[in-house]
């Protein structure tokens, strides 16, 4: 190693050491890419609405007839919406009026998860008054054929059953898993079309007369008519008025309840996760109260605590559905826990549901559709190629400019290239993070704030070489200079991202969040990459060689170094 | 090859600060016409801002969205939207989002429609939508901006000093007139696109500004216990310096955005593209402008108006008087090529680096290329100029 002169300036920065952080660093980023989630393609970002399309449910609202829901009431069902599959501000989905209607769109089209976000989260806490067990048959053969020999032999398999007014069709809770259809109406029929794949949602219309769905409000006959093994019994949307006792089903119709009024409702839900119940076995939903509402829930489980069973229990329902009843074995001080056999994902969707809120409206919900993409691949390819001709021409503007050193401008943007491409790949699988077409140019122009802070450096250093230092001592000393600039710039740019980001949603959301990640890869590029690369070239001799550099001394010729060439100058070289 | 030369190697000395005049009239002027051009020619907003007209149609299953994106756009639709939907039983629908129809312009594109994908007008869907950027996203947005835009001024006005965070809002609302007004005059549709650009700007100028600042602040320090500089000349230095810093940055971050525009508006004619690289290529052009060209200057005048510094000043001139010399440039190579006035070598060299302390040694340098009062053409390029007089 060539050391230019005796111009050692205390001790050497530990080159080894930043590039080994740098790349540690780019090891754990691309492990987690490929470990993070379910992703089928590792290395593939989550693309927005526009370049990838998605999924769309357009929801109607259930008013009186002839009535309109009010301005007030859609704008309040939009934001509550947004903030269901938007909440981080970062997913592109996108919630918007059409006339009457509301319109869900999600980028990425999976039909379950913008189903799940739709619903109106009316949550309630109701004691039980009376619980009865439904006969369940465990759906073994889900076929078509086998639908009516199951259900005819359900009556003789009811003697568990308590007053178990209809016979239990079982192929019905086989069928309905997938979708329910109207043709699985509770009477056997003799060849059920194999199509309930293709069927649409249920048309309330459809139901037949007197039907009893799973939130009226109760009498002795509704009661008696609500058949819990029914699915379209348990789909929810019922107006379960809290001031009024209810009938309802629980989630998987084994269980039938005549509930009490709700003394606690979804608005005394401070915040709602998920978790796992202590032996960390069942997936359950942690709900935090506020303070009033934590008042009304130790006196329910109060009021409920050493009753006789059933009334010791008390039922948590969503949208008239009773997702668990626990007894209550003592009077509760702290949160409420939903258990109900959830996938890990059911109960974050649930949770992220509950946080945000019940809608202001019931609303019907359409068929989920997938919706293409809205820009075409050309307009992609294009974005990418004018990106792709831009960047060529900064590298070749950057290599006549520094000449060497414009392969550090190029490797540094490389580098971040890379960290950018890996944390939007780990942010699509962990916060689904979605790339429009508006976000890859966000990052085209990041390019420019990047290399930003190269020029600070270089210009720094080259002004210092141009007075006199000798290349070593000017590389710490521009950097001294350069990274307090750089700061103070980044600060700014930091300062826009967090306050847009908590302010804003939506897109400017989206937007603040890309600024704030390539502000800080670009603090990172700098300190781990960029800075030990020119130091450990300082080591070298051709770097006190302006034709390699583009650097030039007091005389304007090659850098002073020091050595017996610039004896005759008196610039000394130690400050 | 002189200029270019000279920026090169640093040593350009652009009367920037004491030409502020010129500059100030140019701002004015540009602002003037954005403005004017915002007030009375307005701005032509988007689907999702005011909202349009939506048409689903049934149409085959391989259906393009671009073609039928041409086929809409070709009917006289300025901007249309297109989507496929595709229900869970297989069914697929084309979606076309416009801005708002005149009735005769809703009927021919339905008919249109019907005659292309072979269905009745009547079995078209068609309706008006509102604006799906509604105002809460507008609002909050403005809430956002307002508090960044605070916490810009007491991050500036804390880590420099409240006159640097005056001139840096000042350049910045210049940026943001000039990006929003040639929306205005070209009459490009703004989309919520446009207003994430207009953010960027917003973020890159006050970026620009700090920089070019940052060596103000440093070339400042301490310059009131030389007597050798006005406050203006020293901040004519910091943009001399860092000029080619932003010649570089700006050209690095507008040659990707200029091929955005260019593939945007010229090949393809519409969509997200062109409304964020037309405002992307204003704004930070803008904004390398006006943190060299305005803001500065602005700033100079701004701390001339202190007492401490009119102090300065006129001790400045009274030095120079005495001396019979005319006021002396400050060179970017203050350090070692500024020589005093009287070619003394009684003082320490004047040092807006002042963690650079030049010893007395270093006159025998000053002296040495003895330099002539201009510069030479033809001279050994790369040559110290040292002092330039006027």
């Amino acid at each position: 190693m060539a050391r230019p002169g005796p111009s050692s300036r205390g001790p050497q920065l530990h080159v080894w050491r930043y590039l080994g952080v740098l790349v540690a660093s780019f090891v754990a980023l691309y492990t987690t890419v490929a470990f993070a989630g379910p992703g089928s393609a590792w290395l593939k970002p989550k693309l927005g609405l526009d370049l990838q399309g998605g999924a769309q449910v357009i929801l109607t609202p259930k008013t009186e007839a002839g009535k309109n829901a009010t301005a007030d009431q859609l704008s309040t069902a939009v934001e509550i919406l947004r903030q269901r599959v938007n909440g981080a501000g970062v997913s592109e989905a996108e919630v918007f009026t059409e006339g009457q209607q509301i319109v869900v769109q999600v980028p990425g089209g999976n039909r379950d998860s913008i189903q799940s976000v739709t619903r109106a989260a009316q949550l309630q806490f109701r004691r039980v008054v009376e619980e009865q067990q439904v006969v369940q048959q465990t759906p073994v053969t889900p076929q078509p054929t086998s639908t009516a020999q199951v259900g005819g032999a359900s009556p003789s398999a009811s003697p568990t059953a308590t007053a178990n007014k209809r016979p239990v069709t079982s192929g019905l809770a086989a069928a309905a898993s997938a979708s329910p259809s109207p043709a699985a109406s509770g009477t056997p029929a003799p060849a059920p079309t194999p199509a309930p794949t293709a069927s649409a949602s249920p048309d309330p219309d459809a139901l037949p007369p007197g039907f009893v769905r799973s939130g009226e409000v109760y009498t002795p006959q509704a009661f008696a008519a609500l058949d819990c093994s029914d699915e379209r019994a348990r789909q929810g949307g019922a107006p379960d008025v809290p001031t009024k006792e209810i009938v309802a089903c629980d989630k998987d119709g084994r269980f039938k309840y005549h509930l009490a009024v709700a003394k606690v409702v979804g608005r005394d839900i401070k915040g709602a996760n998920v978790g796992t119940d202590q032996l960390g076995s069942e997936i359950q939903v942690n709900l935090q109260f506020k303070g009033g509402g934590q008042d009304r829930w130790t006196k329910l489980t109060e009021e409920a605590f050493g009753q006789p069973a059933p009334t010791n229990q008390v039922a948590i329902t969503l949208d008239g559905v009773v997702y668990s009843a626990p007894v209550i074995q003592s009077v509760i001080n702290g949160d409420a826990q939903i258990t109900g056999s959830f996938t890990q994902k059911e109960g974050r969707d649930l949770a992220n549901v509950l946080k945000y809120g019940a809608l202001p409206l019931t609303f019907e919900s359409g068929d989920a559709e997938v919706i293409s993409a809205s820009l075409g691949d050309d307009q992609l390819r294009s974005g990418l190629l004018a990106g792709g001709i831009g960047l060529v021409v900064v590298v070749i503007y950057s290599l006549l400019y520094y000449r060497a050193l414009g392969f550090v401008t190029i490797t540094s943007l490389l580098v971040s290239a890379g960290l950018v491409y890996g944390s939007i790949c780990v942010l699509g699988k962990t916060m689904g993070f979605a790339l429009s077409l508006a976000g890859i140019a966000g990052f085209i122009v990041a390019v420019g704030i990047t290399a930003d802070s190269f020029v600070v450096y270089f210009e720094r250093l080259k002004d210092e070489i141009k007075e006199g230092r000798t290349p070593r001592s000017a590389v710490d000393i521009a950097w001294k200079r350069a990274f307090r600039t750089i700061m103070n710039a980044d600060t700014v740019s930091l300062l826009a991202a967090v306050l847009l980001y908590f302010f804003s949603v939506g897109g400017v959301r989206g937007f603040a969040f890309t600024l704030g990640l390539s502000t800080l890869l670009d603090i990172a590029v700098v300190v781990l990459f960029t800075r030990p690369l020119i130091s450990l070239m300082s080591r070298y001799r051709w770097f006190a060689r302006s034709r390699w550099t583009g650097f030039y001394g007091p005389d304007g010729g090659d850098p002073f170094t020091g050595g017996p060439r610039q004896a005759r100058t008196t610039v000394p070289q130690e400050a | 090859m002189g200029l270019i030369h000279r920026l090169y190697h640093g040593d350009t000395q652009f009367p920037l600060v004491r030409r502020k005049k010129v500059f100030y009239v140019v701002s004015i002027v540009l602002v003037t016409i954005a403005l004017g051009s915002i007030v009375f020619r307005g701005f032509n907003l988007g689907v999702e801002f005011k909202g349009g007209a939506i048409f689903t149609v049934p149409a085959p299953k391989d259906v393009s969205v671009e073609d039928t994106r041409h086929f809409v756009e070709d009917l006289g639709v300025a901007e249309a939207t297109v989507q496929t939907l595709q229900s869970s039983s297989g069914d697929t629908k084309v979606r076309i989002e416009t801005p708002p129809l005149s009735a005769e312009e809703r009927d021919k594109v339905l008919s249109s429609l019907g005659e292309r994908f072979d269905v009745r007008p009547n079995e078209i869907d068609s309706r008006e939508v509102g604006a799906s950027w509604g105002e809460q996203v507008t609002r909050k947005a403005l809430q956002g901006l307002v508090a960044f835009l605070l916490a810009v001024i007491l991050f500036i006005s804390l880590r420099f000093e409240p006159k640097m965070a005056a001139s840096a809002i000042v350049a910045l609302i210049h940026d943001l007139i000039l990006a929003a007004g040639i929306y205005s005059i070209t009459q490009f549709v703004v989309t919520p696109s446009t207003i994430i650009a207009l953010l960027t700007v917003l973020g890159f100028s006050l970026y620009d500004t700090v920089v070019v600042f940052d060596r103000v602040a440093e070339n400042t320090k301490g310059l009131e216990k030389t007597n050798r500089h006005t406050y203006s000349e020293a901040a004519e230095l910091a943009v001399n310096q860092t000029f080619m810093r932003s010649i570089n940055t700006s050209l690095i971050a507008l040659l990707p955005v200029s091929g955005l525009l260019f593939v945007g508006a010229l090949l393809l004619g519409a969509g997200t593209l062109k409304d964020l690289a037309l405002a992307l290529f204003v704004g930070l052009g803008s904004g390398a402008y006006s943190s060299l060209f305005l803001a500065t200057p602005l700033l100079a005048d701004l701390k001339m108006r202190e007492p401490r510094f009119k102090a300065l000043e006129a001790r400045v001139l009274e030095r120079r008087g005495k001396g019979g010399a005319a006021p002396v440039r400050l060179s970017q190579r203050s350090t070692h090529a500024v020589p005093p006035a009287q070619g003394g070598a009684e003082e320490p060299v004047d040092a807006p680096e002042d963690e650079v302390p030049v010893p007395a040694a270093t006159a025998t340098q000053v002296r040495r290329p003895s330099p002539p009062p201009r510069r030479k053409k033809g001279g050994r390029p790369g040559r110290p100029s040292g002092k330039r007089r006027r």
